[in-house]
């Protein structure tokens, strides 16, 4: 039997019963459609997530006061209590301290900032230049804060796209934001630059920030010489252990704690921040993928259902081929080809139903969704597999059928 | 030519039952044979190893003087395919189909080429008699005489040496059974095709060239039949 035949029997098979055939394809839609869908949303928290840990910068290293905290506390809110990091420890570090790349102290605290009668709340981070490489920070109009500005306390900021829209409105252009005034603290200080968006949202977009010099932030501000945070990047992925070693070694030194379980202070790095909120995401996108397989599975046993009804409603239909010279494979085959059409059907329309799904949750929520290839290649070869596994066991005993049983089957 | 050499057939699912003891019979290129018996006497089950539907439990057949009674399931379905053509009591068409598609189904199973089963359906369908207005019709939508006659249709479309014919007036009334008898007569008498027609009715029967009368499994009378009924045209249309 050609398979131009075995199709043509197949479609005129499955269209003599529309209904049925129209609600098991119903069963494999929603089964693939769900594992797209909920497969999309895995792996849109997973790509968020990533892309704003990628965004601190890179080889990163954050040394912050206070005991050891867990991964998941802001990095760039170090508002504790714990004022054990100073400005010499930084200076420390990037003397004594092999593998490093640039040392960034800092210091963020959030304030009240007003501009010609608007005004917003926000984290104003002290810094030095570095900070702009160590966290990977790009301006966009103007310049980053100079050692200069260090140097002589200057009441200069750098403003992030997000705060620049709050207070000058959106659209405005970079350009004639530069040089305008605002007052932090009631503090007057003039606008150097705008960074370059970076995306991402929540309290910790570096968008929504201002930076000033660290010792105007200091001086001016806190009024304190203490550090939130000390970002320090390494020459390479390789010397990180080490230099993270090299840093706990030399600060327990300078504040002369011997029992390193003391320490007060705490060392984090990237890669241990992806790592862990990876982990997290691999177990989301699994939840999700396991919810939306025991879909599928159920629209495979209604496969499997509407198969052997069909076996045993045709099986006169079966002994009078077997009669006319079809054979067991013949039959066999027929039956697997719509199965398998059934599921490739139901495989096709789920994906974009899936696909759609996910548009409308990326439109209707805050939830990122990315359908990636491999998710619908993984959904076809899924769905044909299905059609061959649940269709597999009608098709044997439709073709196991002795054809004189067949024939006198009522 | 057909060739039986001592044929027996025993069930034995549970209980041993012989349904057929040692039957031998020959019959030659171009014959009209009935088979006649009472209910239950094993005329189907013979029906089912000369149509290379089964195999007998001992003995021989040989079709067209291959033997069949020894092949496996894909080479009796080559035989099927080849050499045999079916006819039912219960017509056994595929219901949602075309008639044409319905005479056309073995010579799917048969690698042939769609124009040509067609073409080769249509002449099929001639030959058995169907008016040519119907050869587009869902089956279902056809009189009992009409879809017997696609089914003989069906049975001849692979120009096949035996025509196998069970009950095939069982569910017709005299009238359109009559029909059907005179197309296995055309067939015979014109295409020279070889008949086997199984019956339970002696009046049937005597359509045929020659009676084999068979009993409990046993042949008790194998003969000429002498008075042959006639179907005449102006009788049916
Ligand atoms: N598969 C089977 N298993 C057991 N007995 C059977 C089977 N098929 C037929 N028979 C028995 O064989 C006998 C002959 O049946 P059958 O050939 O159908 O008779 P007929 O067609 O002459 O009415 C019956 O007694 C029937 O019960
Ligand atoms: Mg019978």
């Amino acid at each position: 039997m050609k398979f131009t035949d075995t199709l043509q029997e197949t479609y005129s098979a499955l269209l003599s019963n529309k209904v049925r055939s129209g609600l098991t394809v119903l069963g494999i839609v929603i089964g693939i459609g769900s594992v797209i869908a909920m497969i999309s949303i895995g792996q849109g928290a997973q790509n968020s997530i990533e892309s704003n840990i990628q965004a601190l910068g890179s080889n990163l290293i954050i040394v912050m006061p206070g005991a050891q905290r867990g991964v998941g506390i802001q990095v760039s809110s170090g508002r504790g209590s714990a004022t054990t990091l100073t400005n010499e420890d930084a200076t420390a570090i990037e003397q004594g301290v092999g593998g490093v790349q640039a040392v960034a102290p800092d210091l963020s605290s959030r304030y009240q900032i007003t501009a010609k009668g608007t005004n917003t709340n926000t984290s104003v981070d002290g810094v030095t230049p570095s900070y702009s490489q160590v966290r990977n920070i790009t301006v966009e109009t103007g310049d980053f804060i100079s050692d200069q500005n260090v140097k002589s306390v200057s009441r200069v900021a750098v403003i992030g796209p997000t705060v620049r829209d709050d207070l000058f409105g959106e659209g405005i252009d970079n350009d004639s934001v530069i040089g305008q005034t605002i007052k932090i603290n009631k503090i007057l200080f003039t606008i150097i630059g705008v960074t370059k968006a970076k995306g991402g949202s929540g309290p910790s977009s570096q968008d929504d920030m201002i930076f000033v010099p660290l010792s105007s932030a200091q001086k001016l501000l806190v009024g304190s010489e203490r550090l939130s945070t000390i970002s320090i990047q390494a020459i390479d992925q390789g010397s990180m252990a080490d230099v993270q070693t090299q840093v706990t070694d030399l600060l327990l030194q300078r504040h002369n704690i011997s029992d390193p379980t003391k320490a007060d202070f705490s060392i984090m790095n990237q890669s241990d921040i992806v790592s862990s909120a990876s982990s997290i995401t691999d177990t989301l996108k699994i939840l999700l993928g396991s919810i939306a397989g025991i879909s599928l599975i159920v629209g495979g046993i209604g496969i499997m259902n509407m198969m052997l009804t069909t076996v045993t409603e045709r099986t006169r239909e079966i002994g009078l081929r077997k009669a006319i010279g079809a054979k067991n494979k013949d039959i066999s085959t027929q039956f697997l080809t719509e199965a398998i059409v059934l599921t490739f059907v139901g495989g096709f329309l789920g994906v974009l139903f899936g696909w759609l799904a996910s548009l409308l949750i990326t439109k209707f929520s805050s939830i990122a969704t990315q359908v990636s290839s491999s998710s619908i290649l993984l959904a076809f070869g899924v769905s044909a597999l299905i059609g061959i596994v649940f269709g597999y066991y009608p098709a044997r005993r439709a073709a196991g059928l002795n054809p004189i049983e067949a024939l006198r089957y009522e | 030519m057909i060739e039986c050499k001592n044929i027996s057939k025993t069930y034995s699912d549970g209980e041993v039952t012989p349904v057929l003891k040692n039957i031998s019979f020959k019959i030659d290129d171009g014959e009209f044979v009935a088979i006649m018996g009472p209910s239950g006497s094993g005329k189907s089950t013979l029906m089912h190893i000369l149509g290379a539907l089964d195999t007998p439990t001992s003995g021989k057949y040989f079709l067209d003087g291959i033997d069949v009674s020894t092949m496996s399931d894909d080479q009796l379905a080559d035989v099927r395919k080849n050499k045999i053509g079916f006819v039912f009591q219960s017509f056994n068409l595929l219901s949602r189909a075309t008639v044409l598609r319905n005479v056309a189904l073995p010579l799917v199973y048969a690698g042939i080429e769609p124009l040509e089963r067609e073409e080769r359906a249509k002449k099929a369908l001639v030959q058995a008699g169907l008016d040519e207005s119907r050869f587009y019709h869902l089956s279902n939508q056809l009189s009992g005489g009409q879809m017997q006659r696609v089914a003989i249709a069906r049975a001849l479309v692979n120009n096949p040496s035996l025509i196998l014919a069970d009950e095939p007036t069982g569910n017709l009334d005299t009238k359109t059974g009559d029909i059907v008898l005179h197309t296995f007569q055309t067939l015979n008498q014109e295409q020279k095709k070889t008949i086997i027609l199984i019956t339970h009715e002696l009046y049937v029967a005597e359509h045929a060239n020659r009676i084999i009368h068979i009993r409990d499994g046993v042949i008790i009378e194998d003969k000429k039949n002498d008075n042959k009924r006639f179907v005449h045209h102006t009788h049916i249309y």
